[in-house]
């Protein structure tokens, strides 16, 4: 099977002042599959996933999206390509219904302008369908910052599937979550993964371990290391950097 | 498609008890009402920023008056017809909000606030300025060819009483209605998408500049035709009318009334105008009482009347 490269950086560099946290970053994504970004505090890897969802502009380099130079695209426009981005920190629409919060995500695919496109009604159901993929069917009427913090991470997700992005962006999904929330995010993510690409950076070993495909390392803003998960955690590289550590 | 066909059903009773009340009021209340249903379109252009799209602007008089001045100098100088004149005051007011809100929205939150204060306090500097024209702070009384149309071969006399409440509310329901429209469909969902979180929004692929320019234009243009309709139907135009006053009047209507609420401005301007009515006929220092009842509702009732009834009890309320 051929492989396909959804996305790809070249030389990708953002600087803060005098540091460097992302530093000629060269790196790859094949069309399909679960990569996770690991690395330890401070590598670099919100800041990487930031430069191509589009949230902050880079100081060099490149980032090539199915094809097309992205780089000089803001962050909306990089959506509308297929790019979404979950947050670190839940960001949802707290005095809202969980309805209406996916109803924003589903309208940006299915009614991109503001005349013309679909109707309200393929809107709502839209929105439902994502809703019921990733388990939160039962509280469409709930609003949104009265859901426990497990509910609220899940409908991040859900806004990010309403948009069915070719490349999902999971910026550390289970974090705050209990055993049993990350046993049912490990299946959601799965069912993302037979439609969309899924990019995730993860601190939970056992996460990235069940769920990545291959798993880049990144240290102080450099690539380090990147294979699949029997290589990495057989790498002693990896191992003096990251694994050796207490995250 | 009608969404919330509850907050419809109500809207089109408040227009029928609206319209009955020309029959149980004197002559006086129905003047007052003509009067608190303008102002009330004025403060719903307002609310469509504030409330909806939670954007604050100090300077909406600007709007007002442009509406006022467009429709009225076109009038007063051009001698052009009731109509023609709503029309231009409609279509400058859009215009000029357009602009502004181009440049306005470059900023948010406090700056917003003092950016569009500032534009204001220039266009009112401006309408004195040019007083040759504008007649400044005397104002201009429309000519007395300026004061009646015919509309469908009737002639609207505009200084009878019911002609002029009437059509006031005919203009009132068809703003509500399209308000409706506008905050119950897809573009309210924005607006409410960039009012409670814009970075988000940018994240599922909006761009939330044209967002609010959308709604920026939107309520200048509403207000602004407030203030046509006032000038023309009031048959006087003057620099008052872009003044501060204007601004904090929108601004406060809304408030008790209840931002983001489609009746909230209606009820707002209602209540205030029917208290300071009431109030300067007791005591000359009725704006201090005033001053008090407003930091009292801030205090306990910060989403004003239709909010505090919506989050206790009726969540379609919008």
């Amino acid at each position: 099977m051929a492989e396909v490269t959804l996305l790809e950086t070249r030389g990708l560099c953002r600087q803060f002042d005098a540091l460097k946290a992302v530093d000629e970053v060269d790196f790859r994504l094949r069309e399909g599959e679960i990569r996770a970004i690991i690395g330890p505090n401070g590598a670099g890897k919100s800041t990487f996933v930031s430069l191509l969802s589009g949230r902050i502009p880079p100081s060099a380099g490149q980032v090539i999206f199915a094809g097309q130079d992205v780089s000089r695209l803001p962050a909306h426009r990089r959506v509308r390509l297929g790019i979404a981005y979950t947050f670190q920190i839940t960001n949802i629409y707290p005095s809202l219904t969980v309805l209406e919060n996916i109803e924003i995500a589903a309208q940006s695919r299915l009614k991109p302008h503001l005349f013309g496109g679909a109707g309200e009604a393929e809107i709502r159901a839209a929105a439902t369908e994502a809703a019921e993929a990733v388990g939160l069917g039962a509280r469409l009427a709930s609003v949104a910052g009265a859901l426990a913090y497990g509910h609220q991470r899940l409908l991040e997700v859900a806004m990010g599937l309403a948009l069915k992005p070719r490349l999902l962006i999971l910026d550390e999904p289970t974090q705050g979550l209990s055993d049993g929330e990350i046993a049912n995010f490990i299946e959601v993510v799965r069912r993302v993964n037979r439609e969309a690409t899924v990019l995730v950076i993860e601190h939970n070993m056992d996460v990235v371990l069940a769920l990545a495909d291959r798993i880049t390392v990144l240290e102080r803003g450099r690539l380090l290391a990147e294979g699949t998960p029997e290589e990495i955690t057989a790498n002693a590289a990896v191992q003096a950097a990251y694994l050796g550590e207490p995250a | 498609m009608i969404h919330n066909g509850r907050l419809f059903a109500l809207i089109l009773a408040t227009i029928a008890v609206l319209f009955a009340l020309q029959f149980a009021l004197s002559d006086y209340l129905v003047l007052a009402a003509t009067r608190i249903l303008i102002m009330a379109v004025f403060a719903m252009g307002y609310n469509m920023l504030m409330g909806y799209a939670g954007l604050l602007s100090l300077g909406h008089a600007m709007f007002f008056g442009a509406g006022l001045y467009a429709a009225g100098l076109s009038s007063y100088y051009w001698g052009s017809s009731l109509p023609v004149s709503f029309l231009i005051g409609i279509l400058a007011s859009a215009a000029f909000s357009f602009v502004i809100g181009l440049l306005a929205l470059r900023t948010t939150g406090v700056s917003f606030m003092i950016v569009t204060l500032m534009f204001a306090q220039a266009a009112y500097l401006a309408t004195l300025y040019f007083s040759r024209i504008t007649g400044g702070d005397q104002g201009l009384t429309l000519p007395t060819d300026a004061r009646s149309f015919s509309l469908l071969g009737h002639q609207m006399d505009m200084t009878s009483d019911p002609v002029r409440f009437n059509l006031a509310l005919a203009i009132f329901a068809l703003v509500l209605v399209f308000m409706f429209f506008v905050t119950q469909g897809p573009l309210g969902r924005l607006f409410a998408a960039v009012r409670e979180n814009e970075p988000r929004t940018r994240m599922l692929g909006f761009d939330t500049y044209r967002v609010r320019l959308a709604a920026f234009t939107i309520s200048g243009t509403v207000s602004g035709l407030a203030g046509a309709l006032y000038g023309l139907v009031f048959g006087y135009i003057g620099s008052a009318f872009a003044g501060f006053h204007y601004s904090i009047e929108a601004l406060l209507f809304t408030l008790v009334g209840g931002p983001g609420t489609l009746l909230g401005p209606l009820l707002g301007t209602t209540v205030m105008t029917m208290l300071i009515d009431r109030l300067s006929g007791l005591t000359t220092a009725y704006l201090m009482i005033v001053g008090v009842i407003l930091i009292l509702v801030n205090r306990w009732f910060p989403k004003g009347i239709l909010g505090t009834i919506r989050e206790r009890a009726l969540p379609w309320l919008k």
